[in-house]
């Protein structure tokens, strides 16, 4: 198996103060997503205000990294710090607590891949003060 | 309150050019606005409303001083390739409600060359969670095509038929990027970029751009053109703040039934249609989602040879952004202006649909994981 986890760049996120909680968590091997307090809605992309209710009222909570694939694709063209990788998979992944993330789908053959299948969360390591979390197949 | 028959399209411009390597952007803009005037028979004299993206300098000031503009409106809106669609409906209000009388939009774009470099995060909310993992154009569309493929069997050919219709169209177009007619076989061979999109499946990157003059009934009776009428306009954006996004649908689900309300028409009354063609599969979404087929059925609509002359519905008979023009990855502005051509009866003859009295023009601004539709509703002055 291509031990593509290696050779993936792992680009320091932009931090604010309002979406440390996160990396810092990732950082610590964990993944933390805020949810509103008033209506229990899971948030994503993180942020300090719940869309679904219109609350400010948010709390970071522990899930778990679990989740299945609700789309995938090997791209052979990236931009950006991925320009020069050869091809890697982007993939949108439903966690179990119901956010759809934008991640990498790492060690596993792309051809092997498919819609629904099972992934768990990894943690890339991306400077001093984040992590990335990507996914790979559940066992 | 409508905007039906309140403000008329009195002049258009598409940028002839395809790749200016010698020219600034506001060069670009300057000659568009030139243009379109004086395909209308105005001069900048007589523009009291601007509208552009304001991604250019000090948003839509620098743009005005650069042209010597005067305006008493003025609009920046931004929704990516969709924003020029957002510009005529917001002109026509604008006219409707007495703030200027001659609106005019621009486009100026640089691109080619350019090699896209990490996008900046610091101002954009999501981009920390989405950039950091490689996410391109091609590939956010990739996955909308293979959840499409996924739910509801949409083939790699079927996506293949929009680029071949719209090659078909651009043969014909002296100033298309592209005018080599393909075939299926060469889309579906040509190398993959995200799988399931080839690069054949993914519209063109151009520089240039073009212009539009909106005016008011009063001016546009005044001039020797063929009148265009803004009948309808809607905006919808769909986004993942409610909770997660759909990646089979796009926001011409409610887009365009408010805009043919506001037109008063009924999509079968349409005889051409401007679909935003980002890529292939942005093509096969949006038909379904204006309703010219049933959900699901977009791939077999397509490949049914729905897209031509003598099809249901033909679309983007100037090769669209696959194969004519697409500045600035903003094709928005290059769909109206082939409305309009196709309305006054100005489409190359070869793509010219007979007797063309409705229109549709649909932008798709943004991705799939967020995006900005907009629809507008075109009528010759006798519809």
């Amino acid at each position: 198996m291509v031990d593509i986890k290696t050779r993936l760049p792992t680009p320091e996120p932009f931090i604010s103060p309002e979406t440390r909680p996160f990396w810092t968590a990732a950082k610590q091997g964990r993944l933390d997503l805020p949810f509103c307090k008033s209506c229990n809605h899971p948030i994503w992309y993180p942020k300090a205000f719940c869309g679904a209710c219109g609350s400010l009222d948010v709390e970071w909570r522990q899930v778990s990294g679990e989740g299945k694939i609700y789309s995938y694709t090997q791209v052979h063209r990236g931009e950006g710090p991925y320009r020069d990788v050869e091809n890697y998979v982007l993939a949108l992944v439903d966690i179990d607590e119901g956010a759809r993330v934008l991640t990498n789908i790492v060690d596993a053959d792309p051809a092997s891949l498919t819609i629904g299948q099972r992934v768990r969360v990894v943690f890339h390591e991306a400077g001093d003060a984040a992590a990335l979390p990507r996914f790979v197949p559940a066992k | 309150m409508s905007i039906r028959g309140k403000a008329h399209i009195a002049g258009v411009y598409e940028h002839p050019a395809r790749d200016l390597p010698d020219h600034s952007v506001q060069q670009i803009h300057a000659e568009c606005a030139i243009g379109a005037l004086a395909d209308a028979g105005l001069s900048v004299r007589d523009v009291d409303g601007f509208f552009s993206t304001g991604q250019l300098g000090f948003g839509g000031v620098s743009l005005t001083e650069y042209l010597g503009l005067n305006p008493s409106y003025i609009d920046g809106t931004f929704t990516g390739g969709s924003s020029y669609l957002a510009h005529v409906g917001h002109a026509a209000a604008a006219i409707a409600a007495g703030k200027c009388r001659v609106a005019l939009i621009t486009q100026g774009a640089k691109v080619r060359g350019v090699i896209r470099g990490a996008k900046h995060t610091a101002d954009t909310p999501e981009f920390p969670f989405e950039t950091v993992y490689g996410e391109t154009n091609a590939g956010i569309y990739a996955l909308a095509a293979r959840r499409h493929m996924h739910e509801f069997g949409t083939t790699a050919e079927q996506l293949a038929a929009v680029k071949v219709a719209a090659s078909e169209y651009a043969q014909f177009n002296p100033h298309a990027l592209l005018r080599k007619r393909v075939t299926v076989e060469d889309v579906v061979n040509s190398p993959m970029i995200a799988d399931p999109l080839h690069r054949l499946d993914c519209c063109v990157v151009t520089d240039g751009g073009g212009a539009i003059v909106v005016v008011s009934p009063e001016i546009a009776r005044s001039l020797n053109r063929p009148l265009v009428s803004v009948l309808g306009h809607a905006e919808a954006i769909k986004h993942s703040g409610l909770g997660p996004n759909d990646l089979t649908s796009t926001g011409a689900t409610a887009s365009a039934p408010r805009a043919l309300a506001e037109a008063g028409v009924a999509l079968s009354d349409i005889d051409y249609a401007s679909i935003y063609d980002s890529f292939t599969i942005t093509v096969i979404m949006t038909l379904e989602d204006l309703g010219f087929c049933k959900k699901g059925q977009g791939g077999a609509f397509v490949a049914s040879g729905a897209l031509g002359l003598d099809g249901v519905i033909p679309v983007n008979t100037d090769g669209g952004g696959l194969c004519n023009n697409h500045p600035g990855y903003q094709g928005g502005l290059v769909k109206i202006v082939e409305a309009v051509r196709q309305l006054r009866g100005e489409a190359t003859p070869q793509t010219q649909v007979r007797d063309c009295k409705l229109a549709i023009a649909h932008g798709t601004g943004g991705g799939m994981l967020r995006q900005a539709s907009v629809s507008l509703v075109l009528g010759r002055s006798d519809a």
